[in-house]
C-alpha cells in the first residue's frame, strides 16, 4: 500500500533527531512518513554513555536507545553511514554522498555539533582523534589496547571522562588544560581543586595552565610539545576542547545562522519547510552542549508539527561528571556578585565541597563535590524560581534536612540528636562527650577544643559545637570567641591556620581553604595574603607563589601612590651609595620625567611619579648601574640603616657600616609577616636609632648588643634587650635566627613590636639566646629559605616577566571609537 | 570590531582573580576582570571613594578590594560593599568564541 502521508526527511540519526520522531509519534503515528539519515553507520544510541562504554562499564549493545525494531515498527527508513551532503530548498531534496536524492515535504536538521581542533601543527597525525561518537571509543579502545601513554587536550567533561576510561583501560593519561581550574565553566576553584587532587590520586597528571603549542610525530603522534618547550610523550592524543554546532550543510543552503541553526520557538528555520532541533541550532541567542536541553526542544518541535504549538522557552542547565566515584554536580551560575551570597559548607574529612548561591530569596546556582545527592533538589528549586527565605539556614544540608517537618530550626535538629550521634569526625567525639565538656565548664569553643578536642582539626564541626554551646548553655553562651579569627571566611584564628598548614603538609591555599573548610568559595583580601605568605614560608623553593593574593605593591615591586603612579626605590645597602648609582638615579629622574626625589627616613633615595608602563624601563636602567629592589614595598625586608662607625666615627667601637652592609645582603629578599627594619649603631649613641628596630645592634668595646622588638610608628615601642654576642658572625647569626622565629610564629601583619608583647620576650630569649640547637636551626632554616629569594625582582621584570602587568590590554582614543560608530 | 561592541583581546590575557586595563585617551582606564570562576567585568578603573585604580584591587568572589583604602567594589553592580557608600560605573562586557567585547558606548563616555 502507498503511503500517501507527507514525507518527513531527517538529517542526523543521533539523539534529537531520533527523539524528535519519537515525540512526534507519540502524538500522531500516521501524521509523517520518515526518512532518517545518518552519517554513523549505527542505530541511535546514547551519546552521553560512550564514556561509560569507553570506561569499560557499559557495551555498545547496552546503551542503544532505539534498536532496529523500532525503526521497522513504525516504518521509519533508516539510511544510515551515508551523509546527507547537499539541500536543494528550491526542488525540495537532499542528497546524500552515495548521490542518493530524496525529496521532502519537512525537512529536520539535527546534524549535533563538530569537535573543535586546536589549530596546532600536527593536529592531523594519525593517532590525534576527538570524542565524539562510537569510533572515536573504537579508536581509543584500540590505541589502548597497544598500551603506551595518553596524553587528553582539554580538561573539560569530555576531556576528563575520556582521560577517566583511558587510565581504566591501563594508559598513564596526561591532562592539559590550558586553564587554572579544571571544568571551569562548571566548578568554582575550590571544586576544581577538589576534582584534580582525586584525579592525580588515581595516577593522572593533570597540568593546568597548560598551552599545546604542537602535535609532534613522524608519520603518526608521538608526542605533545607545550608552550614551555616541554614534550609528553604520547601514542594517542585525545582533543576534547570544545565543540561547534554542526551548520555546513544548513550554511551552504543558505538557511539563517549564527553560532548555530537560527530557530524560532518551535524549532523552525528561516525556511518554514525546515525544522532543526539539537544542538546544531541557536535559539534565542543560546546554543546548548547537553541533553536536557534536546528533550524539551523535541517537545516543542513536535506539538508545532501537529499545530498544537506549545513553544520552547530556552533550558537552564546542570551538569555531572560521569566518573565512577568522583561526585561533581554543577547548575546555575555561580559567579556571585551582585546582591548573592554564598552559602558554603565544607567537609574535610569526607571530602565534601557544597557551595549554593542565593541572590534575594532564590537559588541561582549550586556547585557540589563529594555529595551530590541534594544536586536535582537544588537544581529544582533553582529552575521553579522558589523562595528558599524560610529554609535559607538549612538549605545547604540538604533536602532532609531542610525540608524534615519537625525540624525546622538548625538548634532543635542538634538538640534532638543521641548522645551517641557523632559531632566531631576527625577526633570521633560524640554529642554526649561535648556536652558533658560544656558541662565541666568549657564555654567557649576554644575551651571546649582545647579539652575534649571536638572541631580542634579540620574544623567543619564547628557550627555544631557552636550550636552545642548554645542549646546547652542557653543565656549563658556568649557566643564570643577568646580566639580572633583570621577574617569572616573562617572560624580559626591565624595560629590555628598556621599550625594545620604545617601539621598536615597543606600546599595550596585552596587545600587550605578545603581542609579548614573556608565559609566563602575563594576567600578575601585579607585572608588571602596570608595564607600565600603563610604557605610561602613553611614550602621555601616548593611553594608556587599565587601573585593574585597579593597587594598591588607586591605585585609590581613599587608604591602604589594616590594618583595611580608609582614611587621607587632602589636598595644601597647599609645606606652607602657612590658616584654612578647617584647619576644613574639622576638620569632616571630626568628621563623619565619624576616629578620628585627624596632622601628617605631609611636612608635612601625614593623616586616618585613614576608610571606603571615605565616600571620596567626604570629597573632596567636602575639594574645596569648595578642596583636591586629595595623592598620598600614589601612585607619584607626593608632597609639596614647604619652610622658611620669606627671607620670615621672617634666613638665609633666597631664597623657597624660594614656589618649592617653584610646584614642587608645576608637578609634582602626575604618574605615576612609585615616590614621589618634593622639598623647597626657603631656606639651607645645610637646614631642609627637601633632601638627603635625590629632588631638592633648596638656596638660597645667588648663586642656587640642584640636588640628586638623596636618600632618608631605609630606606637613608639624601644627594643627590648636580647643578649650581647663577642663577634660579627654571631651577631649575623642570631639575626638570622630571631628573624626565622619571627616568619615561622608571628601572625600575618604583625609586627615584630606587637608580636614580642604578646608572647613575651622571654620565650625569644629562650629560643634565640639560650637554645644553641634551636637557634642554629632557626638560622639554618631562614637561610636556606634565602637560597630562593634573593632573585632581583626587577630584574626580572626589566627582561619581560610578567611584561601584561605593565601594559594596558587595549588602547582606544574617542577618534577611533567615534569612527567605529559611524 | 563590529557593532555595539569593541573587541579587546583574549580572555586569558587577563589572569584569574586579577585584572587588566583598556587605556581610553583623554578619559578614564576601564578595568576588566576576570573572577576565580572565569567569568569576565568592566568597571571604569576609578574608586568611588578617591579614585583609587580598582584594577590594581584583589579581585575575590564577585568583588574587588580598591589597593588604597581597601573599600570592596562588586564587580557586577559597581556598588561599594558593606559599609562603604558609593558606586563607580559598569562597562557592559562579554566574551565571545574567547573574545573580551566591550560597550562601545561606555568608551565613549569614558572618554567624554
Ligand atoms: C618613603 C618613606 C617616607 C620618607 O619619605 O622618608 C615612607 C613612606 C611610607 N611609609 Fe613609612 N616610610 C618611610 C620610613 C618610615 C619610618 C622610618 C624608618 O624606617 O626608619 C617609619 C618608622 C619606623 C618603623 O617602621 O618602625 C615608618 C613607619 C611607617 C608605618 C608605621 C609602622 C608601624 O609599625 O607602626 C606605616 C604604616 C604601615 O606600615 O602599616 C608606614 C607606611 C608607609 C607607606 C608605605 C604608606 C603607604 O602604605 O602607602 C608610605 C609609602 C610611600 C611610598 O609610596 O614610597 N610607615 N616609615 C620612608 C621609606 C623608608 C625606606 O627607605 O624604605
Ligand atoms: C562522550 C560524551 C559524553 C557526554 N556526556 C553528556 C552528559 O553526561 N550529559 C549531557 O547532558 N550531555 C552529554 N553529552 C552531550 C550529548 O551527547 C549531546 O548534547 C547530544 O548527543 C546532542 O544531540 P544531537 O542530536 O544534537 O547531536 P548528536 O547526538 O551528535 O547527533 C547528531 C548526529 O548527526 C549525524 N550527522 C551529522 N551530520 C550529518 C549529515 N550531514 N548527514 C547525516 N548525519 C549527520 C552525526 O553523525 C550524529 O550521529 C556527551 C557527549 C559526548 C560525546
Ligand atoms: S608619615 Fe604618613 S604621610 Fe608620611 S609617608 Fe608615612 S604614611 Fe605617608
Ligand atoms: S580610593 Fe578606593 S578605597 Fe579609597
Amino acid at each position: 500500500m502507498m503511503n500517501t502521508a507527507e514525507h518527513l526527511v531527517v538529517i542526523g540519526n543521533g539523539m534529537a533527531g531520533c527523539r524528535a520522531v519519537e515525540e512526534l509519534i507519540a502524538r500522531d503515528p500516521h501524521r509523517y512518513r520518515v526518512t532518517i539519515f545518518g552519517a554513523e553507520p549505527h542505530v541511535n544510541y546514547n551519546r552521553i554513555m560512550l564514556s561509560p562504554v569507553l570506561a569499560g562499564e557499559k557495551t555498545f549493545d547496552e546503551i542503544v536507545i532505539n534498536d532496529a525494531a523500532w525503526y521497522a515498527t513504525n516504518a521509519i527508513e533508516l539510511v544510515s553511514s551515508d551523509p546527507v551532503q547537499a539541500i536543494d530548498r528550491a526542488a525540495k531534496t537532499v542528497t546524500a554522498r552515495s548521490g542518493r536524492t530524496v525529496s521532502y515535504d519537512k525537512l529536520l536538521i539535527a546534524t549535533g555539533s563538530d569537535p573543535f581542533i586546536i589549530p596546532v601543527p600536527g593536529k592531523d597525525l594519525p593517532g590525534v582523534i576527538s570524542f565524539r561518537d562510537m569510533a572515536d571509543v573504537d579508536h581509543m579502545l584500540a590505541a589502548a589496547g597497544a598500551g603506551g601513554d595518553a596524553v587528553v587536550i582539554g580538561g573539560g567533561l569530555l576531556g576528563l571522562e575520556a582521560a577517566h576510561g583511558l587510565t581504566l583501560r591501563g594508559m598513564k593519561v596526561t591532562v592539559i588544560h590550558l586553564m587554572p581550574t579544571l571544568m571551569e565553566r562548571q566548578l568554582d576553584e575550590a571544586a576544581g581543586w577538589l576534582l584534580k587532587s582525586a584525579l592525580e590520586a588515581r595516577g593522572q597528571t593533570i597540568l593546568t595552565e597548560a598551552h599545546t603549542a604542537a602535535i609532534v610525530g613522524d608519520g603518526k603522534v608521538e608526542g605533545v610539545q607545550l608552550k614551555d618547550g616541554t614534550v609528553i610523550p604520547a601514542s594517542l592524543v585525545v582533543m576534547a576542547v570544545g565543540i561547534r554546532p554542526s551548520v555546513a550543510l544548513a550554511r551552504d543552503a543558505g538557511l539563517e545562522i549564527g553560532r548555530g541553526i537560527k530557530v524560532d520557538d518551535h524549532m523552525v528555520t528561516s525556511d518554514p519547510s525546515i525544522l532543526a532541533v539539537g544542538e546544531c541550532v541557536e535559539h534565542d541567542g543560546n546554543v546548548y552542549g547537553l541533553v536536557a536541553p534536546l528533550w524539551d526542544m523535541c517537545r516543542a518541535l513536535a506539538d508545532g508539527l501537529v499545530e498544537k504549538h506549545s513553544g520552547y522557552r530556552g533550558s537552564v542547565t546542570s551538569t555531572k561528571l560521569k566518573v565512577a566515584g568522583l561526585d561533581v554536580f554543577s547548575a546555575g551560575d555561580f559567579s556571585g556578585g551582585d546582591g548573592a551570597e554564598d552559602i558554603v559548607l565544607r567537609d574535610a574529612s569526607r571530602g565534601v565541597y557544597k557551595r549554593v548561591v542565593v541572590r534575594g530569596d532564590k537559588v541561582v546556582g549550586a556547585v557540589l563535590y563529594g555529595d551530590t545527592a541534594d544536586g536535582g533538589w537544588y537544581f529544582d528549586l533553582l529552575k521553579r524560581e522558589e523562595d528558599v527565605s524560610a529554609i535559607r539556614d538549612m538549605l545547604i544540608f540538604g533536602q532532609a534536612f531542610a525540608s524534615g517537618g519537625g525540624v525546622a530550626d538548625p538548634k532543635a535538629a542538634v538538640a534532638a540528636l543521641s548522645d551517641n550521634a557523632e559531632i566531631c569526625g576527625c577526633n570521633g567525639v560524640t554529642k554526649g562527650k561535648v556536652v558533658a565538656c560544656i558541662g565541666a565548664g568549657n564555654t567557649t569553643l576554644d575551651a571546649v577544643r582545647a579539652t575534649c578536642k571536638a572541631s580542634a582539626s579540620c574544623g567543619s564541626c564547628t557550627g555544631l559545637v557552636e550550636t552545642l554551646l548554645a542549646v546547652t548553655l542557653g543565656d549563658d553562651y556568649s557566643g564570643e570567641r577568646t580566639v580572633k579569627t583570621m577574617c569572616k571566611c573562617t572560624s580559626f584564628g591565624h595560629d590555628d591556620v598556621r599550625r594545620e598548614i604545617v601539621a598536615q603538609d597543606m600546599r595550596s591555599i585552596p587545600e587550605v581553604m578545603q581542609k579548614l573548610t573556608w565559609s566563602t568559595p575563594d576567600g578575601c583580601s585579607s585572608c588571602r595574603p596570608a595564607l600565600n605568605y603563610y604557605l610561602l614560608c613553611a614550602l621555601p623553593g616548593e611553594y608556587k607563589d599565587d601573585q593574585q593574593s597579593r597587594f598591588v605593591n607586591e605585585r609590581l615591586h613599587a608604591n602604589i601612590q594616590k594618583d595611580g603612579t608609582y614611587s621607587v626605590v632602589p636598595r644601597m645597602w647599609g645606606g652607602l651609595t657612590s658616584p654612578k648609582e647617584l647619576r644613574a638615579i639622576a638620569d632616571v629622574v630626568e628621563k623619565f620625567d619624576a616629578p620628585m626625589v627624596k632622601v628617605t627616613g631609611g636612608q635612601r633615595l625614593d623616586i616618585f611619579g613614576i608610571r606603571k608602563e615605565d616600571l620596567p624601563a626604570v629597573w632596567a636602567d636602575l639594574n645596569a648601574a648595578g642596583m636591586v629592589s629595595g623592598h620598600a614595598y614589601g612585607k619584607s625586608l626593608r632597609t639596614v640603616k647604619t652610622c658611620v662607625g669606627s671607620e670615621w666615627c672617634r666613638f665609633g667601637t666597631q664597623d657597624s657600616t660594614g656589618l649592617g652592609v653584610k646584614v642587608e645582603r645576608m637578609t634582602w629578599g626575604s618574605w615576612m609577616p609585615h616590614k621589618f627594619k634593622i639598623a647597626v649603631s657603631g656606639c651607645p649613641r645610637n646614631c642609627a636609632e637601633a632601638t627603635i628596630k625590629d632588631f638592633g645592634v648596638v656596638c660597645v668595646d667588648s663586642g656587640y648588643e642584640l636588640h628586638v622588638g623596636g618600632n618608631g610608628g605609630i606606637k613608639v615601642r624601644a627594643t627590648d634587650f636580647l643578649c650581647k654576642v663577642a663577634t660579627e658572625e654571631e651577631a649575623m647569626h642570631y639575626c638570622a635566627a630571631f628573624i626565622q622565629l619571627y616568619r615561622e610564629e608571628a601572625r600575618y601583619l604583625e609586627r615584630t613590636a606587637p608580636w614580642i608583647e604578646r608572647i613575651g620576650v622571654d620565650y625569644i630569649r629562650e629560643r634565640i639566646a639560650e637554645d644553641a640547637e634551636g637557634r642554629d636551626a632557626l638560622a639554618a632554616r631562614f637561610r636556606y629559605s634565602q637560597t630562593f629569594s634573593q632573585d632581583d625582582p626587577w630584574a626580572a621584570r626589566a627582561a619581560g616577566d610578567a611584561r601584561e602587568q605593565h601594559a594596558p590590554m587595549a588602547v582606544f582614543t574617542p577618534l577611533d571609537a567615534a569612527r567605529e560608530m559611524a | 570590531m563590529t557593532g555595539e561592541w569593541l573587541d579587546i583581546g583574549w580572555v586569558d590575557e587577563i589572569p584569574v582573580r586579577g585584572s587588566r586595563t583598556v587605556q581610553v585617551t583623554g578619559g578614564d582606564d576601564i578595568a576588566v576582570f576576570r573572577t576565580g570562576d572565569g567569568k569576565v567585568f568592566a568597571l571604569l578603573d576609578r574608586c568611588p571613594h578617591k579614585h583609587g585604580r580598582l584594577s590594581q584591587g584583589i579581585v575575590h568572589g564577585g568583588a574587588v578590594a580598591c589597593p588604597l583604602h581597601n573599600w570592596r567594589i562588586s564587580l557586577t553592580t559597581g556598588e561599594a560593599l558593606g559599609e562603604d557608600k558609593g558606586c563607580t560605573p559598569v562597562v557592559p562586557v562579554k566574551v565571545s568564541a574567547g573574545r573580551v567585547l566591550i560597550c562601545r558606548t561606555s568608551v565613549l563616555k569614558a572618554a567624554a
